[in-house]
């Protein structure tokens, strides 16, 4: 088959996966996966509230969260031309991370002294916002570390260095507030569960404008395939489109980040899927991995609310099986051949 | 002085307590079996005990032996006394080398700590216990009580516990049993279930739970789960309970709406959440705590009465 015809079969099954994906999610509850049950609820008399309110939003958030990581995880492995690169990779991870223990930490030492109310707001606000801005001062460290986006080496060591600097700064943080360490846990798990219609207009605002621009600086990803002697012998002022890149990579992860924590594998996975059954260039692989990376967490998200009903999993968990087992079956082929 | 070796103190205590019948019955060879099925036969009850976690350090500071604690884990902080004793870290991040220095005759520590097998491995005692439910505590008060040679303070203790709980049971407000609770452990949501401590506690306060038992001890729920339970009162740390309104779909709820919640500033929440010897302190608490709603739903009930026309 050609590669056009890799690239629309892609699509289709992606489609395919969504929308059976969202049905699925639209009828799994609390009761589990069950279309009889989904039924009863759409003629019940809370279907506004536990459908409209709560299932399809966190299905719906899932999507988005999984299309921000898998878009961010493509620009990511693109950027640094290494099949091994995750959004998580510069610093986001540990930033958000930190700036969501200093919130739990402030909330619990400053609870004698200031309001309840305002510690309530600082944990609600506060935690999107923290992590938010957590996940973009870890990538800015990381730059400035680098001095700027130039060499991607240095890039990627900064990084690993700012990962390892800011995470133990949070370790430390919940030795000395243990309160905030029950937080912490459920931020890195990553978890759907209360996601509302807000939040998914915060991502879609986010996420729109991240998709155009990335069909836009596609071009200059191809460029870089060739090598960064050859980006730049084509007129590629690399240092910006870097700057550009790393920018938008982070915004995207920091995003998703705020609203679902850190779920794993997915912004890892998504491109390489993409890669594997339908190569490209990057213009269709950028918003493949969006599709794909929707597609996947769409479909653990139902997975961790259906597998143990009315439990749930963490879905974070989920999607590091699902891609771990993915990536072994993947090494176990390639060492096979 | 040069430190005692546990046997020599042992011996001192028989020698010089002679007189004192109970001295010797304490220095009697104890025999005891944890949680994990291990059993521990000791020459004599240890004198040097390090506690890995708050509820043992409170259990065995109810049994008397607080003086005999040597070190205790980073959360212990009841009684106020045990501040002035070395912090060992927690469950996963204990610090070996500090342990190993105070050479404990005996640790004690919780099922599921990992770091405890170092300990084991390197020859030290280590005594494991699990805590879920009310049967797991009595049975460790009556394990520590054997350990520490007075076997029959278990046994006393816990009738103080039930004494306790019956009085805090008696003063639920006759309109508020049988409501059913939602008792959420933290924001995950994780509840405390019919088979958690919390959950047997209420269940004994007259209370209803809505996480059915088969679902253990601390379910992480579906946040749906609850909106669908419709709770008839919500219970939790007050930090969490005023962000309740927040969540999608939680504000149908009229526990919510109608702020029929009990939420706990950290300390007596850190009480409710211990399944130590300040069980029946907890529920105290949760009583104290019913009988305000109690009040509150009867004010309302009279006001509404009065305010409503005669048919």
């Amino acid at each position: 088959m050609s590669d056009a015809g890799r690239r629309t079969r892609l699509v289709g099954v992606m489609a395919t996966v969504i929308a059976l994906g969202l049905l699925a999610g639209l009828a799994t509850g609390a009761g589990g996966f069950s279309p009889l049950g989904f039924w009863a609820d759409v003629q019940g008399r809370d279907a506004g509230l536990i459908l409209g309110q709560i299932r399809a939003p966190r299905t719906l958030g899932a999507l988005m969260v999984g299309a921000l990581l898998g878009l961010s995880g493509a620009i990511a492995q693109g950027l640094f031309r290494n099949p091994l690169a995750d959004p998580f990779l510069l610093g986001s991870a540990a930033g958000s991370g930190l700036g969501v223990v200093l919130v739990l930490a402030g909330a619990s030492i400053g609870g004698a002294s200031i309001s309840l109310a305002t510690v309530a707001w600082m944990e609600r606000v506060g935690l999107v916002a923290a992590a938010f801005f957590g996940a973009l001062a870890g990538v800015a460290m990381t730059l400035t570390l680098a001095r700027g986006a130039v060499h991607t080496l240095r890039l990627l060591l900064a990084g690993v260095v700012v990962g390892v600097l800011l995470g133990a700064l949070s370790d430390l943080v919940t030795i000395a507030s243990p309160d905030a360490l029950r937080g912490k846990q459920a931020f890195m798990l990553g978890s759907t569960s209360f996601m509302g219609w807000d939040a998914l207009a915060l991502m879609g605002a986010g996420l729109v404008p991240l998709l155009v621009l990335a069909w836009r600086l596609a071009r200059a990803l191809d460029a870089l395939t060739l090598g960064e002697d050859s980006a730049m012998s084509l007129g590629l002022d690399l240092a910006r489109v870097r700057l550009a890149l790393v920018a938008m990579l982070s915004l995207g992860t920091a995003l998703a980040v705020s609203q679902a924590g850190l779920v794993a594998f997915v912004g890892l996975v998504a491109p390489h899927l993409v890669r594997r059954h339908a190569p490209g260039r990057h213009g269709w692989l950028l918003l493949a991995s969006a599709g794909m990376g929707a597609a996947l967490l769409l479909v653990a998200d139902v997975i961790s609310r259906a597998l143990i009903a009315p439990q749930e999993l963490p879905v974070g968990v989920v999607t590091a099986v699902l891609g771990g087992v993915y990536l072994f079956w993947l090494l176990k082929q390639r060492t096979a051949r | 002085m040069r430190a005692l070796t546990p046997l020599t103190l042992a011996r001192l205590c028989c020698a010089s307590m002679a007189l004192v019948a109970a001295g010797c019955i304490g220095a009697a060879e104890v025999l005891v079996r944890d949680d994990r099925g291990t059993e521990h036969r000791i020459a004599a009850p240890p004198q040097r005990i390090v506690s890995m976690l708050p509820s043992l350090t409170e259990l065995v500071w109810v049994l008397g032996a607080g003086p005999r604690l040597v070190g205790v884990d980073r959360y212990s902080n009841w009684p106020a006394d045990v501040a002035r004793l070395p912090r060992l870290g927690g469950m996963d991040d204990a610090q070996i080398e500090a342990i190993a220095a105070l050479k404990p005759d005996v640790i004690l520590a919780s099922t599921s700590s990992r770091a405890m097998d170092r300990m084991e491995a390197l020859g030290f005692r280590v005594v494991r216990f699990k805590s879920d439910g009310h049967a797991d505590v009595r049975r460790t008060l009556d394990t520590l009580a054997r350990l520490l040679g007075q076997p029959e303070d278990g046994a006393r203790v816990w009738a103080r516990l039930e004494r306790e709980m019956d009085q805090a049971a008696a003063r639920v407000p006759i309109g508020l049993r049988g409501q059913r609770v939602y008792f959420e452990i933290g924001g995950g949501p994780y509840a405390a279930g019919t088979t958690s401590f919390i959950g047997e506690t209420l269940t004994r306060l007259g209370m209803a739970n809505i996480v059915p038992a088969e679902l253990g001890p601390f379910p992480k729920l579906n946040p749906e789960f609850v909106v669908r339970a419709r709770p008839d009162l919500i219970m939790g740390g007050q930090r969490e309970q005023v962000a309740l309104a927040q969540r999608p779909g939680w504000n149908s709820l009229a526990a919510v709406r109608q702020q029929r919640v009990c939420g706990f500033d950290p300390a007596p929440y850190e009480v409710l959440i211990r399944p130590g010897p300040r069980l029946g302190e907890a529920a105290a608490l949760l009583a104290d705590c019913l009988v305000r709603l109690g009040a509150g739903q009867s004010a309302a009930r009279a006001g509404a009465s009065a305010a409503s026309p005669t048919p």
